[in-house]
């Protein structure tokens, strides 16, 4: 129930964002819902499940370059954000079955490798996708820069708000409970009776499945897209972070690490645009060296200690 | 109905047949003991019959149907459930999670709730009510042994083997477990019971199994099987077996 | 005959893969750290070469006793100093943390030296070497004859000396080596030295071959996680096997296909090993 609350309040907090009438806030605002969207995916297999999975790039740009092949052809934009979704989740569950049964780091690489190979798939077919050229989409009929500003952000801000629901779900569900035992023992797991394949499966795709239709809006939103922009390996490692950042197998740590990351980012990228990939790197050891259970074990310690009576 | 069948089951592992052949049946309500030497091939045919290593040849029937193929998580929905040597819990879930894992996956409850309510009872029965609660990782080796021991009931098993769970406790602890086996018996619930100690598997089994090598070298009453030259032989050498074998098959 | 060709291609290709590899398998396979930092290290000791060949006129050969000192040094000190504090966390923790310390020295190099691609040009190449049918320009040769003198040194080392049968030791149990008196951290540190020391050796070597930017990190690195996928985690002999297959692999493949498809290939050849036999050709099922 308190999570629910919570969800609600930081929804319609967000959804007033607008009425600010700043433009450049709500970019930034859009790019916070769509690195929640992402952390928040990854948690399911990474956090939950306990697969260091690095294919979060994969599925970003599979989903882009799908909505944007589609809309080639004259689909509709909708229409296709939903198909890039259910290509991402699909996909997922096909590859899943070839790579979870891989434990620990080659489960990592398999993972990694894929978007190096989808990217070079999508480099190879230019006839189809564009190449190394890239692929323009299509612009709204009567948009304005106003109207897409409010039109992208409320689109990421849904799909945001969904993944996190869809994450309260299964956090209380048979399957959050039987991926966290995965996570913790899988081979006991399996002889208490989980079916960890299927398990495995539906978190992977899962993890999936809103990135993939978050590649999808993001391709419609910047109207051009090129293949190391959408498989680049920083989308499959940014989430790692933010969840890293927020705390690992919770509910609300992912998006209040994207929101945390951004804004380090937004800091770095005006003071320190040359070294910024460096400060990134450096945020990103401190994290590993001094917080490996993110922030919200930090609140939670202070909230402990105040609240509980001696 | 036999409840389980083993009809000449073999598990290979490279050049070695840890599992050699074993042909026996356990029938509803028993209490079968397992023992042999180290090495014999005891946990391996756990492993086997579970799915965890499945066979390499032969067949297994559980409850009439033929489990040779299944994967673990079938096997323990149809009933059959085991403990670890090595005690596997989900460290960082407490105590009562740990069981309701098993309650919830393999025992027939439906929701978490009622998991969690059935994870208590089960907690009662083994005595560790009290430390519901704690972490799993937090516990003493009797008290994890217990929890296995909760783990495995949870799952409402029809057959319940129990892979050494007197390893590494004293004499008093020793006689609780012997007393919640009996306990778990008089439920119907059909137990084999691979063990070392012999007290523990004079007192409780009807019927011992014993392995050598991967095969099954003797079975029957328990007083008459540890007379059995072969069993001597097979613990202790043949020189030993000469002089002790006063006279048994 | 264009076969033999294309083979003696490979195998040159596939001796400098080898040594790009070994180091990254070694500390993957004694340390279980996956070291993202590899590539840079590699490029880090091109860098090394071509200045100390555009500067004092030292040939890069001679150059790989430098680097390889340098990055030593290096490695040494980022294991002791921080990799080995989270050392025994899982694959992810250690991951994203030489992603992380990767970032920071990439940047530094992008800083310090710019993107641009540098090449070291030879006064005095040493031209094209015929071998039968066969034409192999000299200068690769060489590199690569000296790749496989330096893999096989380490591997006499990890053979016969007292560090190396440590390092052996922890490949194979940490906990029993510990147990027999191997300073395990120090022998952490060392391994990741070593690692780093046959990377900078090994981007000296390279700097004749390949231009030199920090922007081709990810490629060397990438190279390396193949080779040890094919061959085998933690033991040279699969980081040579590995080495070779890849590059005779990538020479066909390049000649089959055209030399743009040399990549997806080499990654479409890592998955379909992933799916099948993850311990490569020659490795054990060690660390998961």
């Amino acid at each position: 129930m308190k999570n629910w609350a919570i969800l609600a309040a930081v929804g319609l907090a967000f959804a007033v964002l607008p009425l600010t009438g700043d433009n450049y806030l709500l970019r930034l605002a859009t790019t916070v819902c769509m690195y929640a969207v992402l952390a928040q995916s990854w948690n399911f297999i990474g956090g939950l499940a306990g697969y260091p999975s690095f294919a979060t790039a994969a599925f970003f740009g599979l989903g882009a370059y799908t909505s944007a092949v589609l809309q080639s052809f004259d689909v509709p934009m909708f229409t296709s954000w939903g198909a890039a979704g259910l290509v991402a989740l699909l996909f997922a569950a096909l590859i899943g079955g070839a790579i979870l049964h891989l434990r620990g780091h080659y489960f990592a690489i398999a993972s990694l490798v894929i978007a190096e190979v989808l990217r070079e798939i999508v480099n190879t077919t230019p006839d189809l996708t564009g190449g190394g050229m890239g692929l323009n989409l299509p612009l709204m009929e009567g948009s304005s820069v106003a109207f897409e500003a409010r039109f992208f952000f409320y689109a990421m801000l849904a799909l945001g708000v969904l993944a996190t629901a869809v994450a309260i779900v299964v956090h209380g569900s048979k399957l959050g409970f039987g991926l966290r035992c995965i996570q913790q023992n899988e081979d006991a797991a399996t002889i208490l009776g989980v079916n960890t394949y299927a398990y495995k499966t539906a978190a992977f795709s899962l993890s999936a499945v809103f990135v993939g239709i978050a590649g999808a809006v993001y391709a419609s939103w910047v109207h051009y897209i090129e293949p190391p922009d959408v498989f680049d390996i920083l989308l499959a490692v940014k989430p790692l972070v933010m969840v890293l950042l927020g705390g690992i197998g919770t509910i609300f740590g992912p998006p209040l690490g994207a929101l945390l990351l951004l804004a380090f980012e937004e800091l770095v990228w005006r003071n320190f645009l040359t070294v910024h990939a460096a400060v990134l790197g450096l945020i990103i050891v401190a994290l590993v060296l001094f917080l490996p259970n993110g922030l919200l074990s930090l609140v939670r310690e202070r909230l402990k200690r105040a609240g509980a009576p001696s | 109905m036999s409840l389980l069948v083993l009809d000449n089951a073999t598990r290979r592992f490279g050049g070695l047949n840890a599992v050699d052949g074993v042909t026996f049946s356990v029938e509803p309500g028993e209490v079968v003991g397992l023992i042999g030497p180290n090495g014999a091939g005891k946990t391996t045919m756990i492993n086997m019959i579970t799915g965890v290593h499945p066979a390499t040849s032969g067949r297994i029937q559980f409850d009439g149907r033929d489990i040779t193929r299944m994967r673990p998580h079938q096997i323990a929905k149809l009933g059959l459930a085991r403990t670890f040597q090595i005690v596997q819990p989900f460290p960082k879930m407490s105590v009562v999670e740990n069981v309701a894992a098993g309650a919830l996956f393999a025992g027939g409850e439906t929701s978490l709730k009622d998991a969690h309510a059935a994870a208590l009872e089960h907690l009662r029965f083994t005595g560790l009510a009290d430390v519901a609660d704690r972490p799993a990782a937090a516990l003493t080796l009797a008290q994890r042994k217990r929890l296995e021991l909760a783990k495995g009931l949870a799952m409402n098993p029809r057959l319940l083997m129990l892979d050494e769970v007197n390893a590494g406790l004293n004499a008093s602890e020793v006689d609780d477990a012997l007393g919640m086996i009996r306990r778990i018996a008089e439920r119907g619930v059909t137990i084999v019971l691979v063990e070392h100690l012999m007290k523990v598997v004079l007192a409780i089994s009807k019927r011992i199994i014993v392995l050598h090598h991967g095969q099954l070298i003797a079975q029957g009453d328990p007083r008459e099987v540890l007379r059995d030259r072969t069993v001597i032989e097979a613990y202790l050498g043949p020189k030993y077996a000469a002089a002790y074998s006063g006279g048994a098959a | 005959m264009i076969y033999l060709q294309v083979l003696a291609n490979g195998l040159v290709l596939g001796g400098l893969y080898a040594c790009i590899a070994v180091g990254f398998s070694l500390v993957w396979g004694v340390l279980n750290v996956i070291n993202i930092l590899h590539g840079t290290f590699i490029v880090l000791g091109s860098y090394v070469a071509y200045y100390a060949y555009a500067y004092a006129g030292i040939h890069p050969f001679a150059s790989v006793v430098i680097a390889g000192a340098l990055l030593y040094v290096v490695g040494h000190g980022i294991q002791a100093g921080v990799i080995n504090r989270v050392i025994t966390a899982p694959v992810l923790i250690t991951l994203t943390l030489t992603f992380g310390l990767d970032l920071m020295l990439n940047n530094a190099m992008l800083v310090a030296f710019t993107a641009d691609y540098k090449k070291v040009n030879l006064a005095n190449p040493l031209g094209s070497i015929e071998i039968g049918p066969v034409f192999l320009p000299g200068d690769r040769v060489a590199a690569m004859v000296l790749a496989l003198l330096l893999t096989l040194l380490l591997y006499r080392l990890l053979r016969d000396s007292r560090i190396g049968r440590a390092i052996v030791a922890v490949r194979m149990d940490r906990e029993a080596a510990a147990l027999m008196g191997v300073d395990v951290k120090r022998i952490n540190a060392v391994t990741f030295g070593l690692g780093a020391l046959m990377a900078g050796a090994a981007g000296a070597l390279l700097s004749i071959i390949y231009p030199i930017s920090p922007l081709n990190s990810s490629m060397f690195l990438g190279k390396a996680f193949v080779v040890c996928v094919l061959g085998g985690l933690g033991s040279v002999p699969g980081a040579m096997v590995g080495g070779l297959a890849l590059g005779i692999i990538e020479s066909f493949g390049a000649s089959w296909f055209g030399p743009e498809h040399a990549v997806t290939l080499s990654f479409g050849l890592l998955l379909l090993l992933l799916f099948v036999r993850p311990s490569g050709l020659l490795g054990k099922r060690g660390y998961e």
